[in-house]
């Protein structure tokens, strides 16, 4: 069994077939002149070694190199890709199976927030009748911790929409620390949902431990691991305009290496690192994890990767990006269909907002970019559940509100349910009816009513002409949270803070619990 | 013993009658909520086996129908029903109530009291008051169905033969609900506006429109206008 996700039977396409070619053509000449600068060595050397030309353009503290990629490279690296990549989860029913050529959506969290934001609600008296009172909600920030973070994958554990979960808090407190920071985030996440979680890696000295703690947790070596693929990574491996970074160039490397699934991903900024112009940002994004794909084939051919594409238009007033701006969907788009083009699982961005808070503004922006991101089928959707401010800022209420809204996407996402035998239901359905003097159809709702083929009204309804949906859903977050997890079982916990240096003993829920 | 045998299967009956009505089965062919009940004797079948084993008509209301009615209304409050199972258990419940009816007619029972129900003059929309025809026959209401479109004069002539005891007219349009002035003014005019209540609802009518225009109530939904219905009756006794 597997999670099945949402397959849009007919997506959304802006591109046409020419225009995808054309986009494609454009990044393989960008991959040969001018080229990507990479500031790792060690790719430098792959690259040339398979071919490219690579020329140093090392100043004098700056070592780097022009590397000139070849289409045959790029090609081959699309060719040995895997078109179907596995994500596995702690609970084997939680697996996704993603599906380069099949336009099946599966929602995921994310990204790395530095601000928590709490929500309560202070009781408001109105001045000219003191009778009158009603609660607002208040939003206070601070800076995330590593509880935090369990918080928000338990939360997401219990979010039906959600299908794996991406790290949504960076956690900063005062005894994380660059060596033990990975161990403790995958810890966190991995131990307060059984879904899929995937991550980014602070330091690569880490790698290791964090691999080894996945083994300890499906009880099993490389094979088992690489079976049920319980994490996977995300990389940042390009810094736009065309520059592969040097340590997220060796952490794809050595993910690679290891087998394991990985986000090769690029996020330009439309008008400052890449051509405010479509088809502009379209080739140069294109080019960029096209690089990282190829890169990943080298290492390791047969490497699972997803084709990321995380493209932002710029904000013109502070040239900050803005998430909430129509381009900005649509280069989303654009790079679904080139992904689809490729035949390659995509890992692609919706549902991130401007806005600070919830409110109106954040559900106009997240609704629109979910809604037509969505529509185009990319199979590994990161909607950004619960996020604000342009991904710095997580929020638990947001996302049981963007849980509401996943669930009506998909509800709207089911295929028409016409065929010969329900055409000739209703066809007597519509004679029964029109003989009655009444003329109602409601009694033939109730077979409907309880089978789950209706959709049910918005669940943070208010009564009457009130507007309670931050306090309804703030309850619906508050009943998730009280509902139990499956947490790591007690032996392997005890062999994962034997055996894995670095993490914190608050997270070991079983000796926390025997100290109370 | 033979009593006592007699007594227990008028009880396994009646909560049989009252099941179906929660379940909102009018005949053996619905489903009801639960789906699993089809080809069992339903509401119709029940009231019928009951008449026929010589069950006071009183006993049948108010121990399986309106107590059915009762646990029906508490789930709807609750939000586990909704509006097309609280429909399916009126319907039920009417059916029954046409069996009935002779036989308390017969015995010189009275019913809750007679509803003419219409759409106002010139409107054509229908729905709010079907649901509500089909729930107030539902809570024992013997209820006399206009229809559409329906002139004053026709509602005065209904009121001047029928003798009903209540009268609902149904407008959405704030164009088609000047004709339920003129219908109280038209019942007026042949003496008859203190023989029935109006009660009057509506998308277009509102709490202010009807005492402007003299209705004794305005009604949001059907559920309100058992209500009010209700209320009239306590004054009454």
């Amino acid at each position: 069994m597997a999670r099945e996700g949402i397959l849009v039977h007919s997506p959304y396409e802006r591109m046409t077939e020419e225009q995808i070619k054309q986009i494609h053509h454009a990044s393989v000449q960008i991959l040969n002149d001018p080229g990507m600068i990479s500031f790792n060595c060690e790719a430098a050397e792959i690259f040339s070694a398979n071919g490219a030309e690579v020329t140093s353009i090392t100043s004098a503290d700056n070592p780097c190199w022009l590397v000139r990629i070849p289409e045959k490279l790029i090609l081959q690296a699309i060719n040995s890709a895997p078109k179907i990549v596995k994500l596995g989860a702690r609970n084997r029913d939680n697996s996704l199976f993603l599906n380069g050529e099949e336009p099946r959506v599966f929602f995921v969290s994310g990204s790395e927030t530095n601000i928590w934001l709490d929500v309560d609600f202070p009781t408001y008296v109105k001045k000219s009748d003191p009778g009158t009172e009603i609660l607002v909600p208040e939003f206070h920030k601070r800076r995330g911790t590593v509880l935090d973070l369990c918080q928000a994958a338990h939360l997401c554990e219990h979010l039906e929409s959600l299908d794996a979960f991406i790290r949504s808090v960076n956690i900063q407190d005062k005894d994380i620390i660059e060596d033990n920071k990975d161990v403790n985030k995958f810890f966190a996440s991995l131990n307060n949902t059984t879904k899929h979680v995937m991550a980014g890696l602070t330091s690569l000295e880490q790698l290791d431990n964090v691999v080894n703690m996945a083994k300890l947790i499906v009880g099993g070596g490389e094979e088992e691991l690489k079976e049920n693929p319980i994490i996977s990574f995300i990389t940042c491996l390009v810094k736009s305009p065309l520059q592969f970074v040097d340590d997220t160039s060796q952490t794809l490397m050595e993910i690679c290496r290891r087998g394991l699934p990985v986000v090769v991903s690029s996020a330009p900024q439309a008008g400052s690192t890449a051509p405010m112009t479509e088809d502009g940002i379209m080739a140069q994004i294109n080019a960029e994890v096209l690089a990282g794909i190829t890169l990943s084939q080298l290492v390791n051919e047969g490497t699972p990767v997803l084709y990321g594409s995380v493209p932002v238009r710029a904000r013109l007033d502070t040239l900050n990006d803005s998430y909430g701006a129509p381009e900005t969907s649509q280069y989303n788009i654009d790079c679904v269909q080139m992904a689809r083009f490729y035949k390659l699982p995509c890992y692609a961005t919706a549902g991130v907002c401007d806005t600070k808070i919830p409110g109106q503004q954040t559900s106009i922006e997240r609704l629109f970019s979910d809604i037509l991101v969505t529509l185009s089928g990319p199979q590994y959707l990161h909607c950004a559940y619960g996020l604000l401010d342009c991904n710095s800022t997580f929020c638990l209420l947001q996302a049981v509100l963007d849980d509401a809204h996943f669930q009506m996407i998909k509800f709207f996402l089911r295929p028409p349910r016409i065929s010969e035998d329900e055409v000739a239901e209703s066809l007597k359905q519509i004679r029964a009816v029109v003989a009655t003097p009444q003329k109602l159809y409601i009694r033939y709702i109730r077979p409907l009513m309880r089978s789950g083929k209706l959709s049910m009204p918005y669940p943070f309804e208010g009564d009457g002409e009130t507007d309670n949906v931050f306090a309804l859903a703030h309850e619906r977050m508050k009943q998730l949270l009280a509902q139990p997890v499956e947490h790591i079982d007690p032996a392997t916990t005890k062999k994962i803070f034997e055996e894995i240096p670095g993490i914190l003993s608050r997270l070991n829920v079983y000796e926390e619990r025997r100290k109370q | 013993m033979k009593e006592t045998m007699e007594e227990t299967m008028e009880e396994d009956i009646l909560a049989l009658l009252k099941e179906n009505v929660i379940q909102g089965r009018r005949t053996k062919d619905d489903e009801g909520v639960d789906g699993d009940m089809v080809g069992t004797p339903a509401v119709l079948e029940l009231t019928q086996l009951m008449v026929e084993s010589d069950i006071a008509p009183e006993i049948i209301i108010k121990q399986g129908l309106t107590a059915g009615m009762q646990v029906v209304g508490d789930k709807f409050a609750t939000k586990e029903y909704f509006i097309p199972d609280m429909l399916a258990s009126a319907e039920a419940v009417g059916a029954a109530m046409d069996i009935l009816k002779p036989i308390l007619e017969a015995a010189d029972i009275e019913t809750k009291g007679r509803f003419v129900i219409a759409t106002a003059k010139g409107d054509i929309h229908d729905i709010g008051k079907n649901i509500v025809a089909i729930l107030l026959k539902g809570a024992g209401y013997e209820v006399k169905d206009l229809g559409i479109d329906v002139s004053p004069e026709k509602i005065v002539k209904v009121v001047r033969e029928y003798k009903p005891d209540f009268l609902g007219i149904s407008a959405l349009l704030t164009t088609t609900m000047v004709a339920m002035g003129k219908t109280i003014e038209a019942l007026k005019e042949n003496g008859l506006r203190d023989k029935v209540k109006v009660l009057v609802g509506g998308a277009a009518v509102s709490e202010e429109y009807a005492q402007e225009i003299e209705a004794d109530a305005y009604c949001v939904d059907g559920f309100h206008a058992i209500k009010v219905l209700e209320d009239f009756q306590k004054v009454k006794t």
